[in-house]
């Protein structure tokens, strides 16, 4: 399943630059917001998850070579984070559903993550 | 802990400067202020601020004026729910000598609607000192929450909690080493105060510690781990 998918069906707010969202391809999710939980365990290529809205996620992302960010609540990102992320190319979105039900429907889309590839 | 016996425990181990810091709250620092009068310590203002990364940090204060001025936005910032004492326990303002003022009625316990960036700004606006709190820890910990030191605001001075060693903390995280480092007491408790640090200064005052902080003219702070 590509990215556009997952933007359509849960009507997710782009907050970087877009890109060919159908190209890319997430193998897997993952939901924390303890940002040394996810360099631990977040699988490459991942969606993941959070509340956490703080510019360190940018790198947490790069340095995992995440498919996208999904930030829940309507929690929002300062400018220097959109502008940090848009820098590594990272796609950011957002959404104003908790991060329990953003999981929950990205997992009936078919995103499952048994398997992760690094760990 | 009532103030005059944090003053009296506080001398008695040997302290000469402490600094107040209650989570997201300061109704209680002129208390033990005026509890320390004519005593030898120094009682400096603080506050233990979670911000909404639920990073705890201390904000150091010279004077109550300007930690007043801080307060003022953290109140604003919080949440506007009321404690539950059941659940969160009381919230008690108590004068010099501990007897009752009032009770906080605004919930202490939760984040503060400012990032840390934000907070960071405020602090160093007002002339205070920030200080994130006991990074190492599971909870709250800055490298827990934000996986390592974020490199967007200048972080000079890092706390560490008293259970981890001074000599392994930079071995256990190496991204420390280039700070100044500290060690917390993070004293909820009389039997819990520190005097971790040891400060050379020339008097003791916010400034100097500044300096120490910074290494600046002599100054400087070693960490005890036993004390």
């Amino acid at each position: 399943m590509n990215l556009q998918t997952m933007i359509d069906s849960l009507h997710l707010k782009p907050l970087t630059e877009p890109k060919d969202y159908q190209a890319i391809l997430p193998t897997c999710g993952y939901a924390s917001d303890l940002l040394s939980c996810v360099m631990a365990g977040a699988a490459h290529q991942s969606v993941w998850v959070t509340l956490q809205a703080h510019i360190n996620i940018v790198a947490v992302a790069s340095l995992l070579d995440l498919s996208a960010i999904i930030i829940t609540e309507d929690a929002q990102p300062d400018a220097a984070t959109i502008a940090k992320a848009n820098e590594e190319g990272i796609n950011i979105f957002s959404i104003n559903e908790p991060t329990f039900s953003v999981v929950g429907k990205l997992w009936e889309l078919g995103l499952h993550c048994q398997q992760p590839n690094n760990t | 802990m009532i103030p005059p016996l944090i003053v009296e425990e506080s001398i008695a181990r040997g302290i000469g400067i402490i600094a107040i810091t209650d989570h997201n709250a300061t109704a209680n620092i002129q208390a033990v202020q005026k509890a320390a009068e004519g005593k030898p310590l120094l009682v400096l203002p603080g506050m233990e601020l979670q911000t909404s990364e639920e990073v705890h940090s201390l904000c150091i204060f010279e004077k109550l004026a300007q930690i007043e001025e801080f307060q003022k936005i953290i109140s604003h910032a919080l949440p506007h729910i009321s404690n539950q004492p059941a659940h969160f326990g009381e919230q008690f303002v108590v004068d010099e000598t501990g007897e009752f003022i009032r009770r906080e009625e605004q919930l202490l316990i939760v984040s503060a609607d400012l990032t840390l960036s934000q907070a960071w700004k405020y602090v160093i606006e007002l002339g205070g000192l920030f200080i994130p709190a006991h990074v190492n820890r599971k909870a709250f910990g800055l490298l827990e929450n934000l996986g390592f030191v974020p490199q967007d605001i200048p972080l000079h001075t890092l706390e560490i909690s008293r259970h981890l060693p001074a000599n392994e903390a930079t071995i256990k995280f190496p991204q420390l080493s280039g700070h100044t480092l500290i060690k917390g007491g993070d004293a909820h408790r009389l039997e819990e105060l520190g005097g971790f640090n040891e400060f050379w200064l020339a008097s003791p005052s916010f400034n100097e510690i500044k300096a120490a902080l910074k290494g600046l003219d002599g100054r400087k702070v070693i960490i005890r781990d036993s004390i």
